[in-house]
């Protein structure tokens, strides 16, 4: 589906007009032949990928990639703020624009980020000229540190990452899309498109989606399936959602209350 | 002399440079980023940097990842 309003809503991030307001990943796909084709039946113009050493004989993922996509590299690995500015400069001298989604994780169980760590990261790579989007815990204090440091659009987690279970931080995340100024890129967690297209109805920008689609008997259909949940939530959003009746307050009738056959 | 690539000591020609790093690895230079002691160093500079004993090199690319 594609009308007119979706046509005029484009995502201005970085002063780029995105169409497409799903962003996909590369990671975990059984073959990584398979990436094209998740592109294409996604939609979507944006495509995280991680940063690593070569091991000899190894190919990168880059052949994969659809060369009309953006390439935003996520600081995975990064520890400190300190490593994540040396992850985004390896990855802006790969020559591939400098957007950089900063990622710093010390704890290997859960994989939440480090908030302090991550604004400090965000306030090093705006001065450099990146476009920085942080992945951080929906906590407002950080997304304001994030945005006052410069920040392109703020990435709260839904779950922690790789979980598949949803919007578990949705209130947090509800607080955030109210209260900052920034997008709102819903990463991590998502597990489903239904969850993907709530997102978007709550005001959400655009989502983050990998291991759902990714870990799918087949990721192509469920990538299309997600490109189209968002575009859903996303309209939905822009047409503003009827009152909701309290419950224990009866029903209100769609059909006219008069001129009953008798 | 032994240089340090990706945290493995490997013995090298004396005076080889990056672009032979490359060649062992059986890498393309467009998709690689080197580091030669901590610097960044340009794809275009790959064959005019000569290493010396006890160096330290990164080699990174992109993989998959979210």
């Amino acid at each position: 589906m594609s009308c007119e309003a979706e046509k005029t809503d484009p995502l201005l991030l970085g002063g780029v007009a995105l169409e497409s307001r799903l962003f996909i990943g590369t990671g975990k796909y059984g073959a990584d032949s398979l990436i094209p084709s998740v592109a294409e039946a996604s939609g979507a113009q944006v495509i995280t990928v991680a940063m690593r050493r070569v091991e000899k004989g190894q190919q990168g993922i880059t052949a994969h990639i659809p060369k009309t996509m953006r390439l935003l590299p996520n600081t995975s690995g990064a520890r400190t703020a300190g490593e994540a500015v040396r992850l985004a400069r390896l990855a802006r001298a790969a020559g591939c624009g400098d957007w950089i989604k900063i990622e710093v994780i010390a704890d290997s169980r859960y994989l939440l980020p480090d908030g302090y760590q991550t604004a400090k990261a965000v306030e090093m790579l705006v001065r450099e000229g990146f476009t920085a989007l942080p992945y951080i815990n929906p906590d407002l204090y950080v997304a304001r540190d994030c945005e006052q440091a410069g920040a392109a659009a703020i990435m709260p987690l839904g779950a922690p990452i790789g979980t598949n279970r949803g919007l578990r931080t949705r209130e947090m995340i509800a607080i955030l899309i109210e209260e900052t100024d920034l997008p709102i890129v819903v990463d991590a967690g998502i597990g489903r498109p239904s969850q993907a297209c709530e997102a978007m109805e709550m005001g959400a920008a655009a989502c983050l989606v990998n291991t759902a689609i990714a870990s799918a008997d087949d990721p192509v259909r469920m990538a299309a399936a997600f490109g189209r949940a968002v575009q859903a939530g996303r309209n939905a959003w822009l047409a503003g959602a009827g009152a909701v009746k309290a419950s224990g307050d009866g029903a209100e009738a769609s059909s006219p209350l008069t001129g009953f056959l008798r | 002399m032994n240089v340090t690539i990706n945290g493995k000591t490997e013995a090298l020609p004396e005076n080889a440079n990056l672009a032979a790093i490359l060649t062992m690895y059986d890498c393309q230079p467009k998709t690689v980023v080197m580091e030669h002691n901590g610097n960044i160093v340009p794809m275009e500079a790959f064959a005019k940097t000569v290493l010396c004993d006890g160096d330290h090199i990164e080699m990174v690319h992109f993989v998959g990842g979210g």
